[in-house]
């Protein structure tokens, strides 16, 4: 499973003056679901137009399946399946004879071809609009035909931009399975700027901003990453003073910031941030102990993935 | 090969399914009917030659409306890049959309057949220039498609790409015209560019290899520069 599907090296390319992707290094092994994140025009597409062969880097390289993008582009091409951005497909052509095309494209042999287009064809739930035109179905289902036609060839590497933007949330949940169905068997990138989208599919996350690459690391890792923590406290009132419980707590050690919550029905609410990750759970509970104050709540919020992203993604524009 | 035969076909395909080929073959075979009825009728004469002779310049529009299409829709429509993330070579995808266009061509001129007969059966018909004329014609379509489908390589926009085609194409007719005005060091230049006198030996039952190597070396040279502007999104 370790084995490396991916090897990018410093990639990096310019449109005229503008530097689309800088210099950004990283690996993907075998059996890897990898989430592109990015706001938009971060770099996402045109990184994965290099890895499809659409465009060369500028500088740097990047290897699938140890074949060079440039210089053994063919090879590459024949390992990849690729959903390209807003799915463009030949309006003109029927679901059944696009997908003939694809697998005539592919040099797939004829006896296979149609065993194959039945079988991706019914796993991407196509078997209704076969006879359909491309142009006349919906943007889901033209969707599920890009996937259908990045699967065909059954290949080691599949690369999607933005398979689910623009679908209703029924056809996103429905993508989403289908590609975490994928997933199991094959490596996957894709690419998104929505972040539930990478918790629900991703085994690891990459973002990107301003052609950098900022962060990467599992989803957990990533949330982890963020510093400090957040706590959030509820005390029964019962005639204690809200301002005395707040100057105890500000005094437990690692807190670095003790914020009055409203009160509501006899009860104090305090918003906690503390400088590390360690936990302050145990001091808190034993401030509670000692003073005989009641405890009715305690959380630990961990940091979400929308934090750590904007973080990451905000830093970087103010910085260039 | 197996591509290059797949992206053919699907672009023939695209032919006939859309009214382009009809408009075409339409305009084309009322065109020509003209020209040829013109000599028959008024002027007495059983001979392909008012046909013949002016297919040069019929061809330097309808061609262009033919290939402009090609490369610049899928520019346009972004299918571009997913046709060519595929396993296949820039000039495969170039030599098949040639051969589509060459495809139609060959039913724009399998139709005019039609005359030829009509010819036939009023009287006898000189074989050599009938033949002569229709092989020269397909060589001389076949130069404009190779530089229609160059033309469309440059652009994304289809009325650009036809722009540029016609006005090669139009220029390359028009070398015939005008070589007794251009100063004398640069008649043979100008004779040797001319589409027209290469057409004129062959349409006359004269099969010279200079004029075939003619037509071949535009349809290569075009399909060159196709593949490179192709490639150009490749430069770094």
């Amino acid at each position: 499973m370790s084995e490396v599907m991916i090897q990018v090296e410093n990639l990096t390319k310019d449109y005229g003056p503008t530097r689309a992707v800088d210099r950004v290094t990283f690996n993907v092994r075998k059996g890897e679901v990898l989430g592109f994140l990015g706001p938009n025009g971060a770099g996402k597409s045109t990184t994965m137009k290099m890895l499809t062969c659409f465009l060369a880097p500028t500088g740097g390289t990047a290897k699938v399946a140890g074949f060079d993008v440039f210089s053994d582009s063919l090879e590459v091409r024949r390992r990849i399946g690729y959903l390209p951005e807003d799915t463009p497909i030949y309006r003109d052509m029927t679901v059944i004879e696009f997908l003939r095309f694809a697998a005539e494209m592919r040099g797939m042999a004829p006896e296979l071809r149609e065993k194959r287009i039945k079988e991706i064809g019914g796993r991407c739930g196509l078997g209704d609009v076969a006879g359909k035109l491309v142009g006349e179905l919906s943007k889901g289902f033209r969707q599920r035909v890009g996937l259908a036609q990045a699967m065909l060839h059954d290949p080691d590497l599949l690369i999607l931009d933005e398979p689910t933007s623009g679908l209703d949330p029924n056809q996103i949940v429905e993508i989403r399975s289908l590609i975490k169905e994928v997933g199991k068997e094959k490596t996957v990138i894709l690419s998104t700027h929505i972040l539930p989208e990478v918790q629900a599919t991703c085994s690891r996350i990459l973002i990107i901003s301003g052609g950098k690459l900022v962060a990467d690391g599992t989803p957990d890792e990533l949330r982890h990453r963020e510093k400090g923590s957040r706590y959030r406290v509820v005390f029964e009132a019962n005639g204690v003073a809200q301002d005395q419980i707040r100057s105890r707590l500000a005094s437990i050690g690692g807190v670095t910031r003790c914020e009055q919550g409203a009160t509501e029905d006899g009860a104090h609410a305090f918003t906690i941030d503390a400088a590390s990750a360690d936990d302050l759970r145990k001091p808190l509970f034993r401030a509670a102990v000692d003073n005989k104050w009641t405890l009715l709540e305690l959380v630990r919020e961990s940091a979400s993935l929308e934090d750590v992203f904007r973080n990451l993604t905000t830093g970087e524009e103010t910085r260039s | 090969m197996s591509a290059t035969m797949a992206i053919a076909k699907r672009e023939v395909r695209t032919y006939f399914n859309s009214p382009v080929a009809y408009i075409v073959i339409t305009v084309f075979m009322l065109l020509a009917g003209y020209l040829f009825f013109n000599t028959l009728f008024i002027e007495k004469q059983a001979e392909m030659r008012g046909y013949f002779g002016l297919a040069p310049m019929l061809f330097s529009f309808i061609i262009p409306a033919i290939t402009m299409r090609l490369i610049a829709e899928e520019k346009a429509s972004g299918t571009l890049e997913l046709l060519i993330t595929m396993p296949v070579r820039d000039w495969e995808v170039v030599v098949g959309k040639f051969l589509a266009a060459m495809t139609l061509l060959a039913v724009l001129l399998g139709l005019t057949l039609v005359y030829a007969f009509t010819l036939a059966s009023i009287g006898p018909i000189d074989k050599g220039p009938t033949y002569g004329g229709y092989l020269g014609l397909y060589l001389m379509g076949g130069a404009y498609v190779g530089i229609g489908v160059m033309a469309s390589s440059f652009s994304r926009n289809q009325i650009v790409a036809f722009i540029v085609s016609f006005a090669i194409c139009f220029a390359l007719y028009l070398f015939g015209r005008i070589v007794q005005i251009v100063p004398e060091q640069l008649q043979p230049v100008i004779q040797f560019l001319s589409i027209d006198n290469h057409f004129e030996s062959i349409s006359r039952g004269v099969i010279d290899s200079r004029d075939i190597v003619y037509y071949l070396s535009v349809m290569v040279v075009s399909l060159v520069i196709a593949t490179v502007a192709l490639e150009s999104r490749k430069w770094k």
